[in-house]
């Protein structure tokens, strides 16, 4: 397999990058991309993709079915090494970390196909989020030392907190792999943000979920921004909650940035349009 | 919640070692009233050695989910390792058993994950079938490097010789008057001042328990248990993978380790052969029908079945056919879907938590 060539860090700003929300503007954008793309063989699943987010912003990434919204996740997260291109996370280029320390760096996400841990309870799913925040080590946990009753305990009331954004206290003894389809959506959006993130990456978080779930979702993806103060940039195909949440959305299609945008400029921009509905019978002629 | 939950997990813990406890009562009171003969005491140690290799191997395989096939090789280590700790020991004047023992067995843990150690570095890069393999190879290699060792004793310290074409012989070793020969070659160990106990081996089982059971109850086995429910869900929340698959390797190969220096300080003959790939699928049996991740269901695996071809020697050439199919009849019955949903409506685990089954 060939080396993977990458182009050096370019700091300049990219005209190409979208505006972020009025408040964070004088402030640093927690996430930066430059020019990121991957091949797969001959196949760029993502080209020059740019985008900045604000510190407090609620983005959407929108596109097609395999535009590459999932692709851009895993490379964010960095289940992927990018080919090309750099990802600045709260200004720190994350090239050299693998998927765990750019958790601890700051950025947590859930799945599109849910991931649970699903043999063990809520709780113990919440308190995996929290694990680089437990502080004791195997011995303290072998030896039931002070150390591991202490923090065992911070750990229980910090899970019990977390899972009170979305009312689940009452099913924290229970197998996650047992909940219901929305609950499992949820316990992975607690679970994230337990590891106590500054961005908050979620893939399709309404999947599956009915017009009433998906109104109180997006109370609870706007109260999880107000609350924690992070950035939260969401792939979704609800157009309701993208619309009615995301401050600024960019458009995927076939790999590239086709629009960005708030959402009334994405609703009336022509190639949005087109990507999603295909061109008009006359224009096409 | 929390307290009902740690009640219930403390709960089976407790039970588990109130059980190990109870089994070495009666066992040592019928063993003084004489109501055990002569072959079923001879059993008493080997019991105690492989229930600790089903408890530990239970770590690698039910609670991390990678399967280990070379798990005997680990015993082997630890067992040479513990009686050349002990013969040392009973040379240089140490003749205090428990002494002898603990030595032993703590320094055949620390060789054996020393080994865990070096063979994780490559062996937890890989996943599943690959990992199984490889493992067996591992432990193969293991059984066939100790059938290289010359390891004499004598005032002057040990005197190592790694045979490897078979031309030195015992004389090589050239041990001072008053040394021994603790391990030649194929032959094995030989002349081992044998001081297991049954009372240390179930102090060992305890430890292992305890060891095992805590470690599993912490944040270092959360994070093993995450590995293995879904590594890319452990990874994105932040958790090193080679960290804690190495943590629970190592762990494993420990009590491994000191379940082989038991087992080595019982036979006065001892060859490496004994630690073959058998031994380790002997012990997947256990692990695998007492169920993945369960510990008293190791604990009782490994007890009935080892103790059921001994005790089914009486019918010579029939044996091993009835233990077959005894082995048959208890994976289709722990498996079945009729037999789980009844021992799911007795158990009181279930019934608490109420949670429909998928």
């Amino acid at each position: 397999m060939s080396k993977i060539q990458r182009e050096p860090t370019k700091l300049v700003p990219i005209p190409s990058v979208n505006r972020i929300p009025e408040r964070d503007i004088d402030k640093s954008p927690i996430l930066e991309c430059q020019h990121l793309g991957i091949d797969f063989g001959g196949l760029s699943a993502v080209k020059e993709f740019n985008i900045a987010i604000g510190r407090t912003e609620i983005a959407g990434l929108i596109g097609p079915n395999g535009a590459g919204k999932t692709t851009v996740f895993n490379l964010l997260t960095k289940v992927y090494q990018p080919t090309r291109g750099t990802i600045l996370l709260d200004g720190v280029d994350t090239h050299s970390m693998d998927t765990a320390a750019v958790n601890r760096a700051g950025i947590a996400r859930t799945f599109q196909n849910i991931r649970l841990f699903n043999n063990l309870t809520v709780e113990d799913n919440v308190k995996l989020g929290l694990h680089n925040s437990i502080k004791y080590g195997m011995w303290q946990g072998i030896f039931r030392l002070p150390g591991y009753w202490k923090e065992e305990k911070i750990a229980h009331e910090r899970a019990m907190e977390l899972l009170s954004i979305f009312d689940m206290e009452p099913l924290a003894g229970h197998e996650a792999g047992s909940l219901p389809y929305g609950a499992q959506r949820r316990l992975e959006i607690v679970r994230a943000l337990a590891s106590n993130p500054s961005l908050l990456l979620l893939d399709e978080p309404a999947a599956g979920m009915n017009p009433s779930e998906t109104a109180e979702l997006m109370e609870n993806i706007v109260k999880i921004r107000d609350t924690f103060g992070i950035a939260i940039l969401l792939i979704e195909h609800d157009m309701n909650l993208v619309m009615g949440i995301c401050e600024g959305i960019a458009v995927l299609n076939f790999g590239q940035i086709i629009a960005k945008g708030t959402p009334e400029e994405i609703q009336a921009n022509p190639a949005v349009i087109e990507a999603y509905l295909g061109k008009r019978k006359e224009e096409a002629k | 919640m929390k307290s009902i939950k740690l009640k219930q997990h403390t709960k089976v813990d407790f039970a588990t070692y109130a059980g190990v406890i109870v089994a070495f009562i009666i066992v040592t009171l019928m063993r003084s009233n004489g109501l055990l003969g002569r072959s079923t005491i001879g059993l008493l140690v080997p019991i105690c050695c492989y229930v600790t290799m089903a408890v530990s191997l239970n770590l690698t395989v039910g609670i991390l989910g990678e399967l280990s096939l070379g798990h005997a090789g680990f015993m082997g280590i630890g067992a040479f390792t513990g009686v050349i700790v002990s013969q040392a020991m009973l040379i240089n004047g140490t003749e205090s058993v428990p002494l002898r023992l603990f030595a032993a067995m703590f320094i055949g843990a620390i060789f054996a994950a020393v080994f865990g150690f070096l063979i994780g570095i490559p062996v937890l890069r890989l996943r599943g079938d690959y990992l199984a393999i490889v493992t067996l190879a591992f432990g193969e290699i293991i059984k066939e490097l100790i059938t290289c060792l010359l390891v004499g004793v004598d005032k002057k310290g040990l005197h190592i010789i790694f045979n490897y074409n078979g031309l030195k012989t015992v004389s090589d070793l050239h041990l001072a008057e008053g040394g021994q020969v603790i391990i030649k070659g194929a032959q094995g160990a030989t002349g081992t001042n044998t001081i297991a106990s049954f009372t240390a081996g179930v102090i060992l089982i305890l430890v292992a328990l305890v060891i095992v059971l805590n470690l599993i109850h912490s944040r270092t086995g959360r994070a093993i248990m995450a590995i293995r429910d879904n590594r890319i869900a452990a990874e994105s929340v932040g958790i090193p993978i080679t960290k804690y698959k190495m943590i629970a390797f190592v762990t494993s190969a420990a009590l491994a380790g000191a379940a082989g220096a038991l087992y080595g300080l019982n036979y006065s003959n001892l060859v490496a052969s004994k630690f073959d790939f058998n031994t380790s699928i002997l012990c997947l049996v256990f692990v695998v029908l007492g169920g993945l991740g369960n510990m008293w269901g190791s604990i009782i695996a490994a007890v009935v079945l080892y103790v059921l071809p001994e005790e089914l020697r009486a019918l010579g050439d029939y044996r091993m056919l009835i233990y077959a199919v005894v082995l048959i009849i208890v994976m289709l019955t722990t498996n079945s879907s009729q037999f789980k949903s009844l021992a799911g409506s007795l158990s009181i685990r279930q019934s608490k938590k109420g949670v429909t089954e998928r």
